[in-house]
C-alpha cells in the first residue's frame, strides 16, 4: 500500500497543524470522491482507502463515511483485505452502529468457515467490539467452539477470551451450564497457550460462581505445582527468561484468591509447598542479571504473597513473606521497593504478620525520608500509617511530622488527616495530642482542614486536666512571628476560653494574651477576625480589667466602620459592655432576697435590684424607667449607647455559626463513641451548638423538658386574660407578670438589635415547698407550622430547679434571639405540685416584634424626604381607630410611644399634636426601616400611618408583606379608662433565600398546573373576585398558594419565558399597577416574585384584618 | 485512651473519585487500556479494553501522557492515577502505558510491556517508532494475537508470530511484505528511527 506510506510521510511532512488538516482534508475529499465515483473500486484500493481513514482517525479526526466499506471488506476473501476490515471495525464502529447487522453477518460466516484464520479473526472483532447486539448474536456459539475436540488451539483461545468478554458486558447472555465442567478441565489442556486464555475466563467466572467452579481449586493447584516444580527449560518457550511460565503462574495463583483455603488436605499441603517452593526461590541466586528475569520471577512471588495474606492463616508463610518484603524494602530496584511497602500495608492489617511488620520501622521511616519518587514515599506513608499502634505511635507521628515539612505538595492534606487520625486514636497523653495538633498547624496549616482544629477543640474543652496545658502551648505557639491562620484560631478559642488559667503568670497575663492575639489581627481573613472578637468578648468577661484596653484598641481602629457588617457588629459589641452571666449574677441575687427577706418581689424591687445590678456591673446611669430610657435613646442612638448589655450568647456563639455546625457535624459522625453529652456540659459548646437540643441547652419549641414535665400533662390552655397580661408589657419591659394566691412572676427584660434577655422571677408566696417545678417556652401553634421558615422565635432557657421552697424565689434566664417577624407571643407554661395538687398555667410572655424597634434619630427634611419615598401603597398601612377616652395631653402620652421602641422625634412634623417616630425592626435576616406617624385629632379620633422601607444594607432583599395586628395598650391598670388602641401594620423584608414557597395546603384548582400560563388564567378569576371584595380568607390563601406555585414554576430554570406570563398575569389583575422590578431586575424570577408579592400582599392589606394573618 | 477515637472523616482527595466505568463492572477489566506515545506527546497507538465515548478516551490520553511525561527517569515504573494503577515503561522515543486495576499485579504488567516489545522487535526486526507509525495496523494485529480483550491470549513468543506470519503468507501482493517504509524512506526524527531496544 504505497499510497498509505506516502500519505503517512506527506503527514509528517507537514510543517504546521493548518497544513496537516489541509492535507487531511484533501485525502478525505479524494476517498470520498473514489467511494462515491461510479468506477467500482477493487479489493486492494477499498483497503487501501479503508487504511487510510483509519490512520485519520487514529491522528485525532473524526470519521464520518467508509463504513461501508469496510463492511465490505470483510466478505472479502483475501485475508488482508478481511484483516483491514475487521481493523477498522474494532476501531471506530460503536455498539449501536446501523451496520451492527451486515458485521454480525460477516462474522457469521467466518465463525463458520472452519478456516482457523478467518475464525480468528472474527473472534478478535467480537472481543474487541464486545457489544450487547454481539453478545445476543454469538454468546451461544461460541462455547460451542471453545470445548469443541476438533478446534485448533489458537481458535480455542480466542474464543476463551472473546467470551470473557461478551460475559463481561453481558453476563445474563453468557450461560455457561452445561459447559461448565468442560470449560474448568481446559485448565488441564496440554497446550500453555489455551490454559493461559482459558484461565482468565475461569477466573472472571469464579468471581461470580464459585460453587459452580469449585473443582478449580485442586485442578489449578496441580497445574501451578507442575509448573513451579519444573526445570526452567521444560516449558519451552513458555519459559520467560528462565522463569516458566509467569503468566500464567500469576493466573493460578489469582484464580486460588477467589476461593477460601482448600478443604481436602492434600491439595492443601500440595499448595503450601508450591508457595514455599516460590519463598524459597526468591532466596536463590538469580539465573540472569536482566531485569525481565527478576521481574517475572517476581511478580509470582508478589502474587503468591497476595494469596498468603488472602489465606491469613498460615502465620509461618506470613511472616516469610513479611521478611522476604523486607528485603525488598532495601532493594536498588525502585518497583520493588514500591510493591513491597504496598504489599506490607496488607500485611500489617494480619494480625499474625503485624509485628513481624512492625520490625521494619526504621527501614521504613528511611524510605520516607530518602526516597526520590514521591510515589514511592507516599506508599511508605501508607505503611507507617497501617503499621502505626500504641506502642510506636509516638515515633510514626513525630516521623510523619517531621516529614511534613518537606512533603509533596499533593499528599500534604492526606498526610495531616493521617497524622490527626493517629494522634487521636492512640493518644495516652492529652498534652502530646495538643502538642502535635499544633505543630500540624504550624507545619501545614494550609493543609489542615477544619475537621481537624475543630476536633483539637473538642478534645480540649472535654478534659480539664489539659486545658491549662492547651491554653499555655498555644501561648507560646502565637509567639511566633508568624503564624498559620488556623493557629490563630485555636489560638483565640482556646485563650478565649482558658486564657484564664495561665494568666497568673505576669508573663502571661490578660493583656499580654490579648497584644498577643491582636497582633494577629490584621493579617487574618474576615472570618477569624470575627472569631477573634469573639474571643475578645471572652476576654472582657474573663478579665474585667482588660475592658478598657479592648475598647480602646478597637475604637482605634476601624473596625466598627469596617465594610463587612459581621465585623461591624462585632466590634460594636465588644465596644458595648459585657453583660453579667446569670451564675455571677446569683450573688446579687442572694443580697437581694435576704435583705428583702422571703416574699414577693414586687416591680419597684425588681427596679431597684435592676438598678444595684447596674450599678455594680460599672453600667453607669441606666433609666430605669421608659421615659428615661426613651430620652436615652432619642440623645444617643449610636451603637455604643451606655446601656447594659443584653448580648449573651449571640455574639460568641454566632461568631462560628457556620463553625459551630460543622463542629455538630464532626461530633453526629464520630458516633456513639462521642459523648456528646458530656460536651455539652462545657459553656463553650452549648454556644456553638445553638440548634440542637441537648440536655442542658434547651431549644425551647414546643419539644418541652421530657425530664422534668410528665409527658401526660399537657401544657395548660393560656389563661383568658393572658392577652391582657401581654399588652400591659407592649411598651415596657419590666414589671409583674402574674400574680395569684400561689405564685407571683416578676419580669425584667432588656433588647437590642434582634436579641434579647429576659429574667423571670417566680416566687412562691405560700409557705410550703413548691416541687416538680418546671417551665416551658414555646412558641405557638402559628409560629411553628411554616417548616420552611425557621420559627421566627429562638428562646433558649435553662432548667429551673425543681424545688422552691416556701417564700423563695427563683430565677430563670431566656435568651432570645428574633430571627424574623412573627405575630404570635411565645407560651410560657409553668408546672409545679403544691401539696400534691398539679399547678398547671400558661402565660404568654412579653415579646412582641416592637421589642425589637431599634430607635433611629433624623431631622424633619430627612423623615419627610423618606416618608414620600415610602408612600406607595404596599408600603403604607393606615389604621383610624377611636380612643375609649379622651387624648391625654403631649407630655403624658409621649413615654408610652417611646416605650413602643421607635424614636419619637420631636420637631419634626409641622402639627406639634401628631406624634412622629422612626426606627428599624432588627430581625436575624433583615431589618426594616419603619416610620410612624400618629394624628389625633378633635373628634378624638387617632389615625396611625405607617411607612416602611427597606434597609439599605440590605437593600438587594426582597420584598415580602406581611400585615400584622398589633394591639398597644396604655400599660398601667388603673389607667385602664385611658387606654387607646393602636392598630398599625408591620411590613417585613424577607430575605430572598428564606422566601421560598411555604408548602400549600388548598391548591386552588385541583388541575395539575404544568405551565405558567394556565396557572396564571387559575390564578385571575380569584384574584379579581377578590378586588371586588367577595373573596373568603380560605380563597385568599389559595390564592396566595397558587402564586407559589407559579413563583416554583418560575423560578425553575426551563421556564424562562415565565417571567414573562408572571408578568403579564400580574397586569391582568392589577391594570396599571405594575412595578419596574420585573422588567429591571436581574434575576427575573426574583424580581417577578417581589413585585408579585407586593400586589397581593396589598390586595390582602385591603381585606379586613381578621383575614390578614400570616400566610 | 481518648474518648473519641472513632471515626475521623477521612477525605478521598478529588482527583481519584471518577470512575472510568461503573465499579461493578470494572472489577472484571483487568487492562483497562493501552497507549504507546512518543517523548513529544504523540500517540503512537491506543487500545481500549473498556467502552468509552471518544470524548472521554481523547481526555484521558491528554492527562495520562502529561502525567508520565512529567516523571523522572528514575522513577518507579507504577503510579496511582484515578482509581487505577498505570504501568509505564520508555523504549527509546516510545512510551508503552497500560492501565490495570488496582489490585492488579503491576510486574507482571511490565513484562507483557516487554512481551509486546519483543514482538514488534522479532516481526519488524530491531524495531523502531517509525515502523510503528507505517505500519500501525501491524503493530494491531500484533497485539491482538497477543493480548486479546485486555487479556494475554498467547505468551509464547514463537506461536505469536507464528499466527502473524501465517496471516502475511496470505498475502497475495507479495510487494505488501516487504517493510513499507523502507519504501518511501522519509526524513525523520532520529530517535523514531532508532531501535527500541537500543536506548
Amino acid at each position: 500500500m504505497r499510497g498509505l506510506a506516502v500519505f503517512i510521510s506527506d503527514i509528517r511532512n507537514c510543517k504546521s497543524k493548518e497544513a496537516e488538516i489541509k492535507r487531511i482534508n484533501k485525502e478525505l475529499a479524494n476517498i470520498r470522491s473514489k467511494f462515491k465515483g461510479d468506477k467500482a473500486l477493487d479489493g486492494y484500493s477499498k483497503k487501501k482507502y479503508v487504511c487510510k481513514l483509519l490512520f485519520i482517525f487514529l491522528l485525532g479526526h473524526d470519521i464520518d463515511f467508509g463504513h461501508m466499506e469496510a463492511v465490505n471488506l470483510l466478505s472479502s476473501n483475501k485475508y488482508t483485505e478481511k484483516q483491514i476490515g475487521y481493523l477498522f471495525i474494532s476501531v471506530l464502529v460503536n455498539s449501536n452502529s446501523e451496520l451492527i447487522r451486515l458485521i454480525n453477518n460477516a462474522i457469521k460466516n467466518d465463525l463458520s468457515s472452519r478456516n482457523p484464520t478467518f475464525m480468528c479473526l472474527a473472534l478478535h472483532c467480537i472481543a474487541n467490539v464486545g457489544s450487547r447486539e454481539m453478545a445476543e448474536a454469538f454468546a451461544s456459539e461460541i462455547p460451542r467452539i471453545l470445548v469443541a475436540g476438533d478446534t485448533m488451539d489458537s481458535v480455542k483461545q480466542s474464543a476463551a477470551l472473546c467470551l470473557l468478554r461478551l460475559y463481561k458486558t453481558s453476563p445474563d447472555l453468557v450461560l455457561m451450564g452445561e459447559w461448565t465442567s468442560r470449560v474448568v478441565h481446559l485448565l488441564n489442556d496440554q497446550h500453555m497457550g489455551v490454559v493461559t486464555a482459558a484461565i482468565s475466563l475461569i477466573t472472571c467466572l469464579s468471581q461470580k460462581n464459585p460453587d459452580e467452579f469449585k473443582t478449580c481449586v485442586s485442578l489449578a493447584v496441580s497445574r501451578l505445582s507442575r509448573i513451579v516444580s519444573s526445570a526452567s527449560t521444560d516449558l519451552q518457550d513458555y519459559t520467560y527468561y528462565f522463569v516458566p511460565a509467569p503468566w500464567l503462574s500469576c493466573k493460578l495463583l489469582r484464580l486460588l484468591q477467589c476461593y477460601p483455603p482448600p478443604e481436602d488436605g492434600a491439595v492443601k499441603g500440595r499448595l503450601v509447598e508450591c508457595l514455599e517452593t516460590i519463598l524459597n526461590k526468591a532466596q536463590e541466586p538469580p539465573k540472569s542479571k536482566k531485569v525481565q528475569h527478576s521481574n517475572a520471577k517476581n511478580a509470582i512471588l508478589f502474587e503468591a504473597i497476595s494469596l498468603i495474606i488472602h489465606y491469613d492463616s498460615e502465620p509461618n508463610l506470613l511472616v516469610r513473606a513479611c521478611n522476604q518484603l523486607g528485603q525488598f524494602l532495601q532493594h536498588r530496584e525502585t518497583n520493588l521497593r514500591y510493591l513491597a511497602l504496598e504489599s506490607m500495608c496488607t500485611l500489617a492489617s494480619s494480625e499474625f504478620s503485624h509485628e513481624a511488620v512492625k520490625t521494619h520501622i526504621e527501614t521504613v521511616i528511611n524510605a520516607l525520608k530518602t526516597e526520590r519518587d514521591v510515589s514511592v514515599r507516599q506508599r511508605a506513608a501508607d505503611l507507617l500509617y497501617a503499621m502505626c499502634d500504641r506502642s510506636n505511635a509516638k515515633q510514626i507521628v513525630a516521623e510523619m511530622l517531621s516529614y511534613l515539612e518537606t512533603a509533596d505538595y499533593s499528599i500534604r492534606e492526606e498526610m495531616v488527616l493521617k497524622v490527626a487520625i493517629l494522634a487521636e486514636k492512640y493518644a495516652v497523653d492529652y498534652s502530646w495530642y495538643v502538642d502535635t495538633i499544633l505543630n500540624l498547624i504550624r507545619i501545614a496549616g494550609d493543609y489542615v482542614s477544619e475537621e481537624v482544629w475543630y476536633r483539637v477543640i473538642q478534645i480540649v474543652i472535654n478534659r480539664d486536666d489539659v486545658q491549662g496545658y492547651a491554653a499555655k502551648t498555644v501561648f507560646e505557639a502565637l509567639q511566633a512571628p508568624a503564624c498559620h491562620e488556623n493557629m490563630v484560631k485555636v489560638g483565640g478559642y482556646i485563650l478565649g476560653e482558658f486564657g484564664n488559667l495561665i494568666a497568673g503568670d505576669p508573663r502571661s497575663s490578660p493583656l499580654v494574651q490579648f497584644n498577643l492575639l491582636h497582633s494577629k489581627f490584621h493579617l487574618c481573613s474576615v472570618p477569624t477576625r470575627a472569631l477573634l472578637l469573639s474571643a475578645y468578648i471572652k476576654f472582657i468577661n474573663l478579665f474585667p480589667e482588660t475592658k478598657v484596653t479592648i475598647q480602646e484598641v478597637l475604637r482605634c481602629d476601624s473596625q466598627i466602620r469596617n465594610s463587612d457588617v459581621e465585623l461591624q457588629q462585632r466590634a460594636a459589641t465588644v465596644l458595648e459592655e459585657m453583660p453579667p452571666f446569670p451564675e455571677r449574677e446569683s450573688s446579687i441575687l442572694a443580697k437581694l432576697k435576704k435583705k428583702k427577706g422571703p416574699g414577693a418581689v414586687s416591680v419597684t424591687e425588681l427596679d431597684d435590684s435592676k438598678r444595684e445590678a447596674g450599678e455594680l456591673n460599672g453600667g453607669g446611669e441606666r433609666a430605669t424607667d421608659s421615659a428615661a430610657m426613651a430620652a436615652s435613646n432619642a440623645s444617643t442612638p449610636s451603637p455604643s449607647a451606655d446601656l447594659l448589655g443584653i448580648r449573651s450568647s449571640a455574639p460568641m456563639g454566632a461568631a462560628p455559626a457556620a463553625a459551630g455546625s460543622l463542629l455538630v457535624d464532626v461530633f453526629s459522625e464520630a458516633g456513639p463513641a462521642a459523648p456528646a453529652a458530656a460536651v455539652n456540659n462545657d459553656g463553650f459548646l452549648r454556644e456553638l451548638e445553638q440548634p440542637t437540643d441537648t440536655s442542658d441547652s434547651l431549644l425551647v419549641e414546643g419539644s418541652g423538658d421530657a425530664d422534668s414535665a410528665p409527658p401526660s400533662e399537657d401544657p395548660a390552655a393560656p389563661l383568658p386574660d393572658a392577652d391582657d397580661l401581654l399588652n400591659k408589657f407592649v411598651c415596657k419591659n419590666n414589671g409583674v407578670l402574674f400574680e395569684n394566691q400561689l405564685l407571683q412572676i416578676g419580669i425584667k427584660s432588656e433588647y437590642r438589635q434582634n436579641l434579647g434577655r429576659m429574667y423571670l422571677f417566680y416566687g412562691n408566696k405560700t409557705s410550703v415547698q413548691f416541687a416538680s417545678f418546671s417551665t416551658t417556652v414555646s412558641c405557638p401553634g402559628e409560629l411553628q407550622s411554616h417548616i420552611l421558615f425557621n420559627a421566627p422565635l429562638n428562646v433558649q432557657s435553662k432548667p429551673v430547679e425543681p424545688l422552691v421552697e416556701g417564700g423563695a424565689q427563683i430565677q430563670q434566664v431566656l435568651n432570645i434571639e428574633c430571627l424574623s417577624d412573627f405575630s404570635d407571643a411565645p407560651l410560657l407554661n409553668i408546672k409545679f405540685r403544691y401539696g400534691g395538687a398539679l399547678q398547671n398555667l400558661t402565660l404568654k410572655l412579653p415579646v412582641t416584634i416592637n421589642k425589637f424597634f431599634q430607635p433611629t434619630e433624623m431631622t424633619s427634611q430627612d423623615f419627610f424626604q423618606r416618608w414620600k419615598q415610602l408612600s406607595q401603597p404596599q408600603q403604607e398601612a393606615q389604621k383610624i381607630s377611636k380612643p375609649t377616652t379622651a387624648w391625654t395631653p403631649r407630655s403624658s402620652s409621649q413615654r408610652y410611644i417611646a416605650g413602643f421602641g421607635s424614636a419619637l422625634l420631636d420637631n419634626v412634623d409641622p402639627n406639634p399634636e401628631n406624634y412622629v417616630c422612626a426606627g428599624v425592626i432588627q430581625t436575624k435576616g433583615q431589618q426594616v426601616g419603619c416610620l410612624l406617624r400618629l394624628e389625633p385629632n378633635a373628634q378624638a379620633q387617632v389615625s396611625v400611618t405607617l411607612h416602611l422601607a427597606q434597609c439599605e444594607r440590605r437593600a438587594q432583599q426582597q420584598v415580602e408583606l406581611e400585615t400584622e395586628g398589633i394591639e398597644r395598650k396604655d400599660g398601667e391598670r388603673e389607667k385602664k379608662d385611658r387606654e387607646i388602641r393602636l392598630f398599625f401594620f408591620l411590613a417585613s423584608l424577607r430575605s430572598k433565600q428564606s422566601c421560598c414557597p411555604p408548602t400549600h395546603t388548598a391548591p386552588l384548582h385541583s388541575q395539575t398546573l404544568t405551565s405558567p400560563s394556565p396557572q396564571a388564567a387559575g390564578v385571575r378569576a380569584p384574584a379579581e373576585n377578590m378586588l371586588r371584595g367577595q373573596l373568603s380568607a380560605s380563597d385568599q390563601l389559595s390564592l396566595l398558594s397558587a402564586c407559589d406555585d407559579l413563583q416554583e414554576a418560575v423560578e425553575e430554570p426551563s421556564s424562562s419565558s415565565a417571567c414573562d406570563d408572571l408578568q403579564e398575569a400580574v397586569e391582568t389583575f392589577f391594570p396599571g399597577e405594575f412595578y419596574p422590578s420585573v422588567s429591571s431586575c436581574d434575576e427575573p424570577a426574583g424580581g417577578c416574585r417581589g413585585a408579585f408579592f407586593i400586589q397581593v400582599s396589598s390586595i390582602l392589606l385591603s381585606a379586613p384584618v381578621t383575614t390578614c394573618r400570616r400566610l | 485512651m481518648m474518648v473519641i477515637a472513632s471515626g475521623a472523616p477521612v477525605r478521598v482527595s478529588a482527583s481519584r473519585c471518577v470512575l472510568l466505568v461503573p465499579r461493578s463492572l470494572q472489577r472484571l477489566f483487568k487492562m483497562q487500556f493501552m497507549l504507546l506515545f512518543s517523548r513529544q506527546g504523540k500517540l503512537r497507538l491506543q487500545k481500549w479494553y473498556v467502552p468509552l465515548s471518544d470524548k472521554e478516551k481523547k481526555k484521558i490520553t491528554r492527562e495520562l501522557v502529561q502525567t508520565v511525561l512529567a516523571r523522572k527517569p528514575k522513577m518507579c515504573s507504577f503510579l496511582e492515577w484515578r482509581d487505577l494503577k498505570i504501568v509505564y515503561k520508555r523504549y527509546a522515543s516510545l512510551y508503552f502505558c497500560c492501565a490495570v486495576e488496582g489490585q492488579d499485579n503491576e510486574l507482571i504488567t511490565l513484562e507483557i510491556i516487554h512481551r509486546y516489545v519483543e514482538l514488534l522487535d522479532k516481526y519488524f526486526g530491531s524495531v523502531c517508532e517509525l515502523d510503528i507509525i507505517f505500519n500501525f495496523e501491524k503493530a494491531y494485529f500484533i497485539l491482538d494475537e497477543f493480548l486479546l480483550g485486555g487479556e494475554a491470549q498467547e505468551t509464547s513468543k514463537k506461536n505469536v508470530l507464528k499466527a502473524i506470519e501465517q496471516a502475511d503468507l496470505l498475502q497475495e501482493n507479495i510487494d505488501f511484505q516487504t517493510r513499507l517504509f523502507g519504501g518511501v524512506m522519509v526524513p525523520g526524527l532520529a530517535s523514531e528511527a532508532s531501535g527500541l531496544f537500543q536506548t
